[in-house]
């Protein structure tokens, strides 16, 4: 099958600045994969985002969105239905004074007939868990909940493909969780592709794939064992490692046998301790 | 000379009509001078209402707020004056700047304190200095600089007050990891160099757990835990019931546990759980 | 505190006057306006005040949110109140007074007016959704379109504004709350000091107000906006037999004002 999203070497530069954003991108997204891309800020995430939905077109090289070149300007709907996008501030994405008219927003563009815009606002409110808000004020929600509802807002387009543009920056520790177990079922259960992008490894953990961003080219691609396990790269990218992959390889260095590189916290603990009891008893 | 003493706070949001809102429920704290505190809670829980109170910016609709024994809202004086003594950051506080030039905006505080020219001068690249912003930029506008470059200004521009008590509602908020841990430095910095109180409102368990010494657990308005960080992270199934987890080391180490490997108490940072494995691998539990 | 400012007041709720359509309201505030500036006398207003009453009590709204509404205008009401005892030509109440009888009626009249004017409006958007509003507007302004006015674009930017308000005001007491923790004094001083002291709020709320802006924009256009054109909507409104009704008892109360100003009643 096609990938849903294919960049070929893309350049971009922001009007008035003299240094890329993005310096030869290659990247190809399979359908129904969740693929996160992590970099600190000013690594180009953002600008490689807005690339997937023609907010942005590239000035030398292009993006294909489902066959489609967003260069396109006869084509720019067709290429935005099949992406939604969730960006970083809930507040600012939210348009309606009413939780299910917000959702209804986009379907309500794209002209679809009241009784599916129905269907599909109650649909969407389900499936992010905000069917018992869809009378509420979203200023009056919590961050998680708000984010959820843009996410819904999305959903109802019915697009291919859902961009987060780090959802979860500012939010507290209860809403992030909530928007990326969402993202995440979103994925896993209604075979939905997704790209998440953002600043926080433990998010990347559960990905099929981990995409490291830096001063606008692609600094490393693989899964997130893969890409946690080069020690020497995260540190010349300035980025954290996720405590589990701290430990094993610092366990690794002081003379472990540790097989396989499980990034969560339960699968990490049950390593260790079945390596432990093991050099144990092999002592003995 | 900065101690901080709460006596039965309480603070009830537009009291007496229908959307009465009790935010802050009988808080007794004492936060002896020079101390790194930590407060968490997730939103909601009424601690960023509590911290407000520290600086006479909210007035208590119960009990008192002392500092160094005197109650900072016994007069108008008091409660102005409280506020050079104790700093207060709010969360993503580069939204507060507005003046032309970095350097002016940083000299905002100690303007309003009507300091002579040469005090503010020295005050303000005192600042400066603490939170890592170059002199190179004081005549820049701070609107075009980086995320992280703002936020450090807008720190700057509560330390140029040389506050003795130093609180900061979220400091790193939105930054990435390189950007958090230089805030962090700045603030361990300033407290070294100072000996002030300070205060950092967190939900970031991991952050806080590096840096400070007590940890001030606020749920529903109260105080649900008060103690050391060994303290407080031991009691990992009462913290996940208030919503808030534990830092990643004290969560392998719960599950190391689990798995019976004999662990001690009270780990809770990545150093402290490899040191504690790499002990039980040579066989000398400690 | 700036949160406690009740706006864009809307007090859900399920009667009649909360289901009919949004553009039987409007016009029928329209037909209210026109009715009671029609009133001459004690029974023109007395017919006005009770149909007032009555739809209040319709809608079951309290008559304690009316006068909150009304609050703010007191000023003003107490001014043409006050203009209009003094400045009226008649029979002094006693011999040597300016104050007349007809200055005295004249003055309860005019307050009667502005406060039944403020309540008949209030009643509509204490009733309607802001939503609801926008889109009955631009439904009944639909025929400006042929003329090119941008009914779609103004209905738009209202319902946003709508919608920005609470979010404006909730910054505002943060940026407010920051600045003074830097000491900065919004209370005392002159006028001038006191204007001057505003721009550490004005500023970075509008910074922060076009930032808000540009990502909507970005937002919006990513949920495939594009202006009016093609546009559906999820909640089609359409006339009911009550909207009927009540359009035709507005007429007749319409009809009923102008036949008492005619008597000149």
């Amino acid at each position: 099958m096609k990938p849903i999203i294919q960049f070929e070497n893309v350049h971009y530069t922001y009007p008035g600045d003299e240094l890329e954003s993005l310096c030869g991108v290659d990247l190809s997204v399979e359908r129904g994969s969740f693929v996160a891309v992590l970099g600190h800020n000013g690594s180009g995430k953002s600008t490689l985002a807005k690339h997937m939905n023609a907010i942005l077109v590239p000035d030398t090289g292009r993006v294909l969105v489902d066959g489609i070149d967003t260069a396109d300007e006869e084509r720019v709907l067709d290429v935005r239905r099949r992406v939604g996008m969730v960006f970083q501030n809930p507040d600012n994405q939210i348009v309606a004074n009413v939780v299910e008219d917000d959702v209804a927003f986009a379907p309500e563009n794209l002209g679809v007939e009241p009784a599916e815009i129905r269907r599909r606002v109650n649909a969407a409110l389900r499936l992010v868990g905000m069917y018992d808000y869809r009378m509420h004020a979203p200023h009056l929600l919590s961050g998680g909940q708000k984010q959820r509802v843009a996410i819904a807002g999305v959903i109802a387009m019915e697009p291919e493909i859902i961009v987060l543009d780090e959802p979860t920056a500012m939010l507290d520790p209860q809403g992030r969780q909530e928007v990326v177990d969402t993202a995440f079922a979103l994925c896993r259960a209604k075979g939905m592709t997704v790209v998440l992008i953002t600043h926080h490894m433990d998010e990347c953990i559960g990905a099929d794939r981990l995409i490291v961003l830096s001063n606008g080219h692609i600094a490393a691609d693989g899964t997130p064992a893969e890409v946690f396990a080069d020690a020497a790269l995260m540190a010349r990218e300035g980025l954290d490692v996720p405590e589990t992959a701290h430990l094993l390889r610092e366990l690794r260095a002081a003379g472990m046998k540790l097989e396989g590189e499980p990034l969560a916290v339960e699968d990490c603990a049950e390593l260790i301790a079945n390596t432990l009891r093991n050099e144990k008893r092999s002592r003995k | 000379m900065a101690e901080i003493i709460t006596e039965n706070l309480c603070h009830t949001y537009s009291a007496g009509t229908p959307f009465e809102q009790t935010a802050v429920r009988d808080v007794s704290l004492r936060i002896p001078q020079g101390q790194f505190a930590a407060v968490i809670g997730h939103t909601g829980s009424g601690k960023s209402t509590f911290i407000q109170h520290l600086n006479a910016l909210l007035q208590p609709t119960s009990g008192r707020v002392l500092l160094d024994g005197q109650d900072i809202n016994r007069d108008k004086y008091a409660r102005r004056d409280v506020k050079w003594k104790v700093g207060l950051v709010f969360q993503y506080p580069e939204y507060q700047l507005f003046e032309e030039t970095v350097y002016r905006d940083i000299a905002f505080g100690p303007t309003n304190m009507r300091l002579g020219k040469e005090e503010i001068d020295e005050r303000v690249r005192e600042a400066a200095a603490f939170t890592g912003v170059e002199e190179a930029l004081f005549d820049r506008s701070p609107l075009e600089l980086s995320g992280g470059q703002k936020r450090r200004i807008a720190i700057a521009g509560v330390i140029a007050m040389r506050p003795e008590v130093l609180i900061l509602d979220e400091p790193t908020a939105g930054l990435d990891p390189a950007g958090c841990a230089q805030i962090l430095d700045n603030i361990r910095n300033y407290r070294e160099k100072t000996g002030a109180t300070v205060l950092i409102v967190s939900h970031s368990m991991d952050d806080v757990a590096r840096i400070a010494g007590r940890i001030i657990v606020f749920d529903k308005g109260r105080v649900a835990m008060d103690g050391t960080p060994e303290e407080v992270f031991s009691r990992a199934r009462e913290l996940s019931l208030i919503g808030l987890s534990i830092p990643k080391a004290a969560q392998l180490a719960c599950a190391l546990r689990d798995r019976n490997i004999p662990l001690p108490e009270g780990i809770f940072t990545h150093e402290r759980l490899l040191e504690a494995l790499l002990a039980v691998r040579e066989g000398r539990t400690c | 505190m700036l949160k406690d400012i009740t706006l864009g007041q809307y007090f859900p709720g399920n009667t009649v006057v909360h289901r009919l359509d949004p553009r039987t309201k409007i016009l029928l505030v329209v037909v209210y306006i026109v009715a009671l500036f029609q009133a001459r006398g004690w029974v023109g207003y007395g017919l006005v005040t009770l149909v007032t009453l009555l739809c209040t009590a319709l809608s079951k709204i309290k008559l304690r949110s009316m006068f909150k509404g009304v609050k703010p205008m007191l000023f003003i009401i107490a001014l043409t109140a006050l203009l209009n005892i003094f400045y009226t030509a008649g029979t002094p109440v006693r011999p040597g007074w300016i104050i007349t009888w007809e200055g005295i009626a004249r003055a309860v009249q005019m307050m009667l007016r502005i406060v039944l004017l403020i309540s008949g409006t209030f009643l509509l958007t204490y009733t309607t959704s802001p939503i609801a509003l926008t889109d009955g507007l631009e439904l009944l302004l639909n025929p400006l379109k042929k003329l090119r006015a941008p009914v779609h674009e103004m209905t738009m930017m209202m319902s946003m504004a709508l919608r920005f308000i609470p979010t404006l005001i909730s910054e505002t007491d943060k940026i407010m709350s920051a600045q003074k923790a830097r000491g900065a004094d919004f209370e005392t001083g002159s006028l001038t000091r006191r204007a001057k002291a505003l721009l550490p709020i004005l500023v970075p709320l509008f910074v922060s107000a076009f930032k808000r802006a540009d990502e909507l924009a970005v937002a919006m256009e990513s949920r495939c906006y594009h202006g009016g054109e093609g546009r559906t909507r999820m909640k089609q409104l359409r006339l009911e037999r009550r909207d009927l009704i009540a359009l035709i008892l507005g007429g007749l109360f319409l009809a009923g004002m102008f036949v008492l100003k005619g008597f000149g009643l």
